[in-house]
């Protein structure tokens, strides 16, 4: 395995006096996929927003622990929140293209970024687009409102819309769960796609997506961390019992 | 069997509470609209005279410069020019929208974005407390408080639209704050948590993504705190200075349709030619709040389409 991009030692996040992480040991390796499955209110999400810290928007979130980025801890009291989401982009589970265009869309990060030149601008947003696979069908209406895409079409610009910031990691709470079959199957093109560009961390409910696309998979379960292995051996060996009982469907 | 047959030919107790209570909600509703309609008609019928008995020209009447309808002028027609107030109550309709817009969009940003704690527990009582003040109490601010300071500063009277619009713009700031704070609340969540999640500092979002989303709500929070200074007369009429002529600067005595009208109406006999011209002003009014109207319903119809 190669160096990690991304360490948490020991995190614990309390919502309130309520501890809903439970010392969470996590450690990224550069570029790939990595699904976190398991049941509803087990602290995937949770413990993805924390990586970009974006419990610092709720009152009443404590996390503790370490995250450290690059080398970085993410949790100093020195870090520029906002020079770590440019780094640590996010996905969420509804499709929320800004109310612009296509182009405005994905240009958005960029400008934000203080990004001055047209041509740049332009040659950037077509690559999100590609990256994202939705360039084919935007490409002719990338001045029409994203709004009018369909759902599975808003999802891959929003998609684009982080990528165009060039983020190291790539957070996705969800991104699917929103989404019609067909149109979840093109999200994940789109990743399969971008995977050897971009540090992928996916949050899931489908298993059977998890199995296909990741290239590891972690078990959350009650706010703790069960197992992380390889995703064809924890489908096929899992080390625990706990997870032995998700996958085979006996809860969740 | 024949009870059975009976039962189901008879209207039954719920059937007949439904048409009571039909019957009513119908009631309600035609009421109303016979009293819409009916107002309509009477104004109008009464605006129209001027035009079509008093035989007044209606271009003269919308341009005129010269109000006076007691005297006949040079020309031997009635000096009934409309032009004045119509200046005055735009001039201060617009003037106090430019002024309370940024303050009400400020405040409504801090208290929804900035602080929203402090804001649901104490602006927003203040706001509502500020909606509910009656019109005459803000007049007669104005007329202690603004008046002489106008005056002091600018010299003359210190009656004027410049004072009309300091009035109004209390007035309507609450009004289009309150409007301002229900149209961002209701920008969804996650634009914010998008925006942010892809490196926007908290004011890069405010005003390039949820200003933006909430465009359509603002203006229509602009236009009826326009709405609402263009029909307010008690108080403009307390610090305006009432003289219908053409306002010289901001500071010149001046006036608007609603407080020549509540000046003059109980001064004319019904029916006379100075009666009708009133009535006319009154028109004007009203057809000006059903404009005001249509452009908060297109407003409403273009944000939904999108």
């Amino acid at each position: 395995m190669t160096s990690s991009i991304l360490t948490t030692e020991n995190v614990k996040l309390y919502y309130g006096d309520k501890e809903a992480l439970h010392d969470i040991n996590l450690s990224f390796p550069e570029k790939g996929i990595t699904a976190l499955i398991g049941p509803s209110g087990s602290g995937k999400s949770t413990y993805i927003r924390a990586i970009n810290r974006m419990h610092d928007l709720t009152d009443g979130v404590t996390v503790t622990g370490n995250f450290m980025f690059k080398g970085k801890n993410i949790y100093a009291p020195t870090t520029d929140t906002v020079a770590l989401r440019k780094e640590i982009g996010m996905v969420f589970q509804q499709p929320n293209p800004f109310p612009f265009s296509v182009y405005d869309n994905v240009a958005f990060g960029l400008r934000i970024a203080g990004e001055k030149n047209k041509a740049v601008i332009d040659e950037k947003v077509e690559k999100a687009l590609k990256q994202a696979a939705v360039w084919d069908e935007v490409k002719d209406v990338l001045n029409k409102s994203a709004l009018s895409l369909s759902g599975g079409q808003q999802q891959r610009v929003s998609i684009a819309r982080t990528l165009a910031v060039s983020p190291d990691i790539l957070l996705l709470d969800e991104p699917t769960s929103a989404l019609d079959p067909v149109s979840s199957h093109k999200i994940e093109e789109t990743l399969m796609n971008i995977r050897n560009d971009y540090t992928i961390i996916i949050v899931t409910h489908n298993m059977s997506q998890a199995s296909r696309i990741s290239d590891r998979t972690a078990f959350f379960m009650d706010g703790n961390l069960i197992e992380i292995s390889p995703t064809k051996e924890l489908f096929t060996e899992p080390k625990e019992q706990a997870t032995q009982d998700y996958i085979s469907g006996r809860f969740g | 069997m024949d009870q059975i047959r009976e039962s189901l030919l008879k209207t039954s107790v719920a059937t007949k509470k439904e048409r009571f209570g039909k019957t009513i909600t119908m009631a309600a509703l035609i009421l109303i609209g016979l009293v819409v309609i009916s107002i309509f008609y009477f104004v109008a019928s009464k605006g129209l005279a001027t035009f079509f008995t008093d035989k007044i020209n209606f271009w003269d009447f919308m341009t005129g410069k010269t109000w006076n309808p007691s005297t006949n002028g040079s020309n031997g027609k009635p000096q009934v020019g409309a032009l004045p107030m119509i200046t005055g109550s735009f001039m201060i309709t617009v003037l106090s929208a430019i002024v309370a817009t940024p303050f009400a969009i400020g405040t409504a940003i801090f208290m929804t974005e900035i602080s929203p704690k402090y804001g649901a527990k104490i602006l927003q009582p203040v706001i509502e407390l500020l909606v509910g003040i009656p019109s005459v109490v803000y007049g007669f601010i104005g007329l202690t408080v603004v008046v002489p300071f106008i005056r002091s500063i600018f010299g003359g009277s210190g009656f004027g639209v410049l004072s009309g619009t300091v009035v109004l713009f209390v007035m309507i700031l609450p009004t289009v704050t309150s409007m301002t704070v229900d149209t961002l609340r209701s920008v969804p969540q996650y634009y914010r948590e998008s925006a942010l999640a892809i490196g926007a500092t908290q004011w890069q979002a405010i005003y390039k993504v949820i200003l933006r989303a909430a465009t359509p709500g603002i203006l229509t929070a602009i236009v009826f705190g326009m709405a609402r200074a263009f029909g307010e007369a008690l108080a403009v009429q307390m610090v305006v200075g009432n003289a219908a002529i053409m306002p010289q600067n901001l500071t010149s005595p001046a006036s608007t349709l609603t407080s020549i009208l509540t000046m003059g109406i109980g001064n004319t006999v019904m029916g006379s030619m100075q009666n009708d011209v009133l009535w006319t002003l009154a028109l004007i009014l009203l057809v000006m709040s059903l404009i005001f109207n249509i452009i908060i319903r297109l407003i409403g119809k273009k944000g939904e389409l999108k």
